[in-house]
């Protein structure tokens, strides 16, 4: 793999070996030992354009544990605050000797254009850009998907005939993009529930089903709901009246978790608005995978950059 | 053309064999671990520990694991990208005698990156190297203790290893090479 930008150029193969790597990456974490010698002496660059806790840090776990060295980069502090470019910034960093670049950005496609403009050489792999993908999160929650379904058994296997729900701002969430590409390429049937005004305009071309009731969707007995942050940086328009309302419609509450399978899996990608879009009981309970989620994101980000980084170059 | 070196009770007699002289030296199965090298190495392992139990009846259950190596591997950088396969140790190293399967010992980089992947388990009490086949051309100061076939061999020729459980047909052949 040379890149990795987006979930939908991802094969079911492809996908599907990623998420093996990640579970044999995931038994290495159980060790003592939890290092691995894989990419002693490659350089991975974090290049953080916006704010980020558990992705950062997530992907510096993942690059150390591999020994590679991290460089770890936000534009805050950096030269890019005193208006230095995209393109002057990946050559500073090729001239570093970067093999890896993991960039998040505030524009959609910037890592696409990091990727095709031949001011690096290095792999590049999307940590999040703009309202588009974020595809290690996707892979992330299919890992924990599939582990919490099929548990030991995962290996070599996709999520035929799951049924997940997403629930929130769809138009805004690079999450909810990647996640519908990957989840229907491994199997899975997605249905999407937001408010009208918080789904994109042209959904024909989705491989999803759309509804607008989350009792509705909650009352079809989904095997994960998965819940979106409500991105209040990006509530710029009346998208909804009030937060209130828009809890009431389609918050995760207590009475509607409790209306839920007992194994059906709630899923949130976090940072999580309690109270919000879920409430604390349906958060902290068994059913909830958050933390899972954190953790299998470590094991899942250092298959892909095992993936990128090892091989010869332009393989 | 290929040519058959080893056939199907060929490789049961070495396997018998190396399984004896495994007992033989570490004077019984106590504390012993037998790890595989993935794909072949594993099965290897698997059979050598059966065979095992059948000798000696009180021997440790679990007996065989796997013992992945790809991400200790000093050539990842210059070969296609290597799917790794699932280490599965069944009980703690330390203190134990583990002994390496692997099917065809060639340059021994692949034992060379074994011992750094063990070195990470844990402290074994010693490290001994099954193989079923030796074909020479070591690129490093390694030695099998229990081998199947000394085959020598030209470099450019290759090894085929097919056992039942993976390729459907058991048998060793020597192929290529100046003709």
């Amino acid at each position: 793999m040379r890149h990795l930008l987006s979930t939908r150029d991802l094969s079911r193969d492809e996908a599907i070996e990623l998420l093996d790597i990640a579970e044999d990456m995931a038994d290495v974490q159980l060790r003592e030992v939890k290092k691995l010698p894989t990419l002693r002496g490659r350089t991975v660059v974090n290049l953080f354009f916006e704010d980020s806790t558990r992705t950062k840090v997530s992907f510096e776990a993942a690059a150390k544990r591999l020994s590679a060295d991290v460089i770890s980069f936000s534009a805050k502090g950096s030269s890019v605050s005193k208006g230095e470019s995209l393109k002057d910034t990946a050559q500073t960093l090729a001239a570093i000797g970067a093999d890896a670049v993991v960039i998040r950005h505030g524009s959609s496609g910037a890592p696409l254009v990091l990727a095709q403009s031949g001011w690096i050489d290095a792999g590049v792999l999307n940590a999040g850009d703009g309202t588009h993908e974020h595809p290690t999160q996707a892979l992330l929650d299919a890992f924990t998907l599939r582990r919490r379904i099929h548990g030991s058994a995962s290996r070599g296997r996709g999520l035929d005939g799951v049924r997940v729900t997403i629930v929130g701002d769809i138009l805004h969430s690079r999450v909810a993009r990647s996640n519908v590409w990957l989840l229907s390429t491994l199997g899975a049937e997605v249905n999407l529930v937001a408010p009208p005004t918080l789904l994109p305009v042209d959904l024909a071309n989705w491989p999803v089903s759309v509804g607008y009731d989350l009792d509705d969707a909650i009352d079809a007995q989904p095997d994960a709901v998965m819940m979106l942050r409500i991105q209040l940086e990006r509530m710029h328009a009346a998208f909804f009246p009030n937060s209130r309302e828009y809890s009431r419609a389609w918050g995760l509450d207590d009475e509607r978790f409790a209306r839920l399978r007992a194994d059906s899996i709630v899923m949130h990608p976090g940072p999580m608005n309690r109270g919000l879009e879920i409430s604390s009981r349906a958060a902290d309970s068994p059913q909830s995978s958050v933390l899972e989620q954190v953790a299998n994101g470590v094991s899942v980000r250092m298959a892909a950059l095992y993936l990128l980084l090892s091989g010869e170059k332009g393989e | 053309m290929a040519r058959t070196v080893l056939n199907h009770s060929d490789i049961s007699r070495a396997l018998t064999r190396i399984s004896h002289e495994i007992l033989e030296s570490n004077r019984g199965s106590a504390d012993l671990v037998i790890l595989g090298i993935p794909t072949r190495g594993t099965v290897l392992a698997r059979r050598i520990a059966e065979i095992i139990q059948r000798i000696e009846p009180d021997a440790p259950v679990q007996l065989a694991g796997s013992l992945d190596v790809t991400m200790y591997r000093d050539d990842l950088s210059r070969t296609r990208t290597r799917t790794p396969s699932p280490t599965d140790v069944p009980v703690g190293i330390d203190g134990k005698t583990v002994v390496l399967v692997d099917d065809v010992l060639f340059s021994g980089r692949t034992i060379r990156a074994a011992f750094d992947a063990l070195n990470d388990l844990g402290r074994a009490r010693a490290v001994r190297l099954a193989v079923l086949v030796d074909r020479g051309h070591r690129d490093f100061p390694i030695r099998a203790d229990f081998v199947g076939k000394n085959l020598p061999s030209a470099t450019s020729e290759r090894i085929n290893v097919h056992l039942s459980e993976i390729d459907g047909a058991e048998f060793v052949s020597i192929e290529g090479g100046e003709e």
